[in-house]
C-alpha cells in the first residue's frame, strides 16, 4: 500500500499537464546530487550552487518570516495618531540604548483588549464553527464524489478528473459571483423554489449562513476530492477482491479496507479546507449576513475601517496560533511525503 | 480500485458535477441576456460585451492584472523551480525542517494574514505601494506552489541520466541545461501557469498591498460586485472563463504531445 504523497499529488494534478508523472522510474532519495569523484574544479561549482539554491530561502525569508515577526512586534506596540499609526517605532540606527527604551514601551494592552471585547470571541468561535461545519459537509459530498470517479471505467476517469480540477482554474471571484447570481431574491433558485410551488414568497438566501456555507462548500470541494481520489486510486483492488473471497459483504469491505487505507487523502483534504476557511474573508462578506462577522472580516474591518493596526495585528497573531495545531499536522503529512513513498 | 459503478457511485458523481457547473452555467447563460434585470429574460443579446469595450477603467484594470500576473509568475516560476530542486536534492541536513516549513507555511496561510504582513513590511521599509509591490507580494506566495508542482516531477526523476552525462564529462551546469530542464520542463510549464492563475485570481493579498493607480481586475470585479449584480460583469467573467477554458484545454494537448516525445526523448538524450 503506498502512503500517498497529499498536497503534492493534489497540486501536480490540478494542473492541465500533471497528469502525464510517473512511469514506474523511482529513484533514492536519500542520496544527494549526484555528485562523483569530488574533483576540485567541480567542489568550487558544489558551493556556487549552494548559495544559488539559498535564493528563493533568502526570498521567502524577507517576505513570509521577517513580515510575520514585524506582525508580531506591531501587535504589541500602541496606537497612534501618526503614519504609521503605532508606536514605537523601532529605529535600528538609534543604537542599544533606543532598543532597551523600545523593548521597555512593548505592552499586551492589545491582547487584553482583545479578551475583553466579546466581537473577537465571538468572531474566532464564529470561524471555527463555519470551518468545522463546512469541512464536515465537505467530506460527506467530497467522499462520495471523489469514490465514484475513482470506480468509473478508466476511458471516463481522465475526463471526470479535469472537470473536478476545471472550476479550479475559473476565478474564485467569478464562482462567488455566480452564487450571488443564482442566490438573490429574484434569481433562479427562488424562481425554481416559486414555480414548484415549494414556497409562496421567495425567501433571502444572501446575508444569511446557509449562502456562506454553500460558497465555501463549492469553492473548497476540488481540495477535498483531489487529495481522497489520489489515495482512491492508489488502492490495489486486489484487497478488495481478497475479502469478497474471504466473504467479507461490499459494505463492510468498503468500512474495512477502502476507507481505513484512504485516511491520510481524507486528512489531507480536511486540513487543506479547514485552514484557509478559518480566516477566510471573501466569502463570508459577499455572501454572509452583517450579524456575526467571521475572524477574517473583523480582522479586515479593524485594520481598513478603524485603522488600528496594532489591534489587527493581535487578531492575527491570535488566530495564527490557533491554526499552529493544524498547520503543523499538515506540515508533518507533507514532510513524510517528502521523505517518499515507501 | 476495482472498476464498475453502482447507482450510488453514478447519482453522487452527477450530483456533484451539476453542484459544481450550474451556477457557472448560469452566470454565462445571463451575460448574454438583453434585460438590465436579472431575473427576467429578455432575450439574447451582445450588448454587455460592446459595453465592456468602452469600459476604459475595466480594461485598465485587466491591464495591470495581466502584467502583474505575467511578472510575478515568471519569477516565482524561477525562484520555485530551484526551491524544488533543493528539496528533493538536497538530502538530510540540520535545519530542513525550517526550510520545508518555508516553503509549505504560505501555501495554506490563511490569506489576511500573508497580506497584513506583507503590508506592515512594505510600510515598515518606507516603499511606496503599488505595481511593485502586489508583484513582489504575488511572487512570494505563488513560488510554493510552483515548488510543489515541480518537486513532485522532481521526485519521479531518473537522476541515471544526470550521472551518465556527467560520467561523460559534462559539467553540472551544462547537466542541467541539457539534460534535467528539458525534462522537468513539463512540470515548470505547468507551474508557471498555476502561479499566473492565482496571481490574476487574487484578491486579498492585492487588497493590502495596493496602492494608488494600482487596481487590480479582482479589486475592481470585487468593488462592483458589492453593490449587486450587473450584467456587465456577468460579461466580463465570462470572457475571463473563456480565456481560461481555452488555455487549459490548450495545455492539456500540449501535455498530450510532449508526453507521447517523452517516451522518446530519454533514448535520443543517451546519444
Amino acid at each position: 500500500m503506498s502512503d500517498i504523497a497529499p498536497q503534492s499529488t493534489v497540486l501536480h494534478s490540478l494542473s492541465p499537464m500533471g497528469r502525464g508523472r510517473g512511469e514506474g522510474d523511482s529513484i533514492d532519495r536519500a542520496s544527494p546530487a549526484p555528485s562523483p569523484q569530488p574533483a576540485s574544479p567541480r567542489r568550487g561549482g558544489a558551493r556556487a550552487r549552494t548559495w544559488f539554491v539559498l535564493i528563493p530561502y533568502l526570498w521567502l525569508a524577507v517576505f513570509f518570516l521577517i513580515p510575520i515577526l514585524i506582525v508580531f512586534k506591531i501587535s504589541l506596540s500602541q496606537t497612534a495618531l501618526a503614519q504609521p499609526p503605532y508606536t514605537p517605532v523601532f529605529d535600528p540606527a538609534a543604537g542599544l540604548a533606543h532598543l532597551k527604551d523600545f523593548l521597555a514601551k512593548l505592552s499586551l494592552e492589545n491582547y487584553a483588549f482583545i479578551a475583553s471585547d466579546a466581537i473577537f470571541l465571538l468572531s474566532y468561535l464564529k470561524s471555527l464553527e463555519i470551518a468545522v461545519i463546512s469541512t464536515i459537509i465537505l467530506l460527506l459530498i467530497g467522499f462520495p464524489l471523489a469514490y465514484g470517479i475513482a470506480r468509473a471505467p478508466r476511458r471516463w476517469q481522465a475526463l471526470l478528473f479535469m472537470m473536478v480540477v476545471l472550476p479550479f482554474w475559473t476565478s474564485f471571484l467569478i464562482r462567488i459571483y455566480a452564487w450571488i447570481n443564482v442566490l438573490q431574491r429574484d434569481g433562479l433558485f427562488n424562481q425554481v423554489l416559486l414555480a414548484t410551488g415549494i414556497v409562496d414568497a421567495p425567501p433571502a438566501w444572501l446575508s444569511t449562513d446557509i449562502a456562506v456555507y454553500i460558497g465555501i462548500v463549492y469553492s473548497y470541494l476540488p481540495f477535498m476530492v483531489l487529495p481522497i481520489y489520489a489515495t482512491l486510486e492508489n488502492m490495489e483492488e486486489t484487497l478488495l477482491e481478497a475479502a469478497a473471497d474471504l466473504g467479507c459483504p461490499p459494505w463492510q469491505a468498503f468500512w474495512l479496507v477502502t476507507l481505513p487505507l484512504s485516511i491520510n487523502g481524507v486528512i489531507a483534504g480536511a486540513l487543506l479546507c479547514f485552514i484557509p476557511i478559518v480566516g477566510e474573508f471573501v466569502i463570508p462578506d459577499l455572501l454572509g449576513g452583517s450579524q456575526t462577522q467571521m475572524i477574517g472580516q473583523t480582522l479586515w474591518s479593524e485594520f481598513f475601517a478603524n485603522r488600528d493596526w496594532p489591534v489587527a495585528s493581535a487578531v492575527a497573531i491570535v488566530l495564527l496560533c490557533l491554526l499552529v495545531a493544524p498547520l503543523m499536522a499538515y506540515q508533518h503529512l507533507q514532510a513524510r511525503a517528502l521523505e517518499g513513498r515507501p | 480500485m476495482r472498476r464498475g459503478m453502482s447507482t450510488f457511485n453514478f447519482v453522487s458523481v452527477a450530483l456533484g458535477f451539476g453542484f459544481l457547473y450550474l451556477p457557472i452555467a448560469i452566470l454565462v447563460i445571463y451575460s448574454f441576456n438583453a434585460s438590465r434585470l436579472v431575473g427576467i429574460w429578455g432575450g439574447w443579446s451582445t450588448r454587455w460585451y460592446a459595453e465592456l469595450i468602452n469600459d476604459q477603467a475595466m480594461l485598465d484594470s485587466a491591464w495591470v492584472s495581466l502584467s502583474i500576473a505575467l511578472l510575478s509568475a515568471s519569477a516565482a516560476t524561477v525562484l520555485g523551480t530551484l526551491a524544488a530542486m533543493s528539496l528533493v536534492r538536497a538530502g538530510r541536513f540540520r535545519g530542513r525542517l525550517l526550510f520545508t516549513g518555508l516553503i509549505y507555511a504560505p501555501l495554506v496561510m490563511p490569506e489576511v494574514i500573508t497580506g497584513l504582513a506583507l503590508l506592515l513590511l512594505f510600510v515598515a521599509m518606507d516603499v511606496d505601494r503599488g505595481f511593485w509591490t502586489i508583484t513582489i507580494a504575488h511572487t512570494t506566495l505563488t513560488m510554493c506552489f510552483v515548488a510543489l508542482v515541480v518537486q513532485a516531477r522532481l521526485l519521479n526523476f531518473d537522476t541515471s541520466l544526470e550521472e551518465a552525462a556527467m560520467d561523460l564529462g559534462c559539467p553540472p551546469l551544462r547537466t542541467f541545461l541539457t539534460v534535467t530542464l528539458p525534462l522537468i520542463a513539463p512540470a515548470i510549464a505547468a507551474g508557471w501557469m498555476l502561479a499566473f492563475t492565482l496571481s490574476l485570481d487574487d484578491l486579498v493579498i492585492a487588497s493590502f498591498t495596493t496602492g494608488p493607480g494600482a487596481t487590480t481586475l479582482p479589486l475592481r470585479i470585487y468593488s462592483e460586485v458589492r453593490l449587486g449584480v450587473k450584467p456587465e460583469i456577468n460579461a466580463i467573467c465570462t470572457l475571463m472563463i473563456a480565456v481560461v477554458a481555452l488555455v487549459v484545454t490548450a495545455a492539456s494537448l500540449f501535455a498530450k504531445f510532449s508526453a507521447t516525445r517523452e517516451r522518446v526523448l530519454p533514448l535520443g538524450a543517451q546519444v
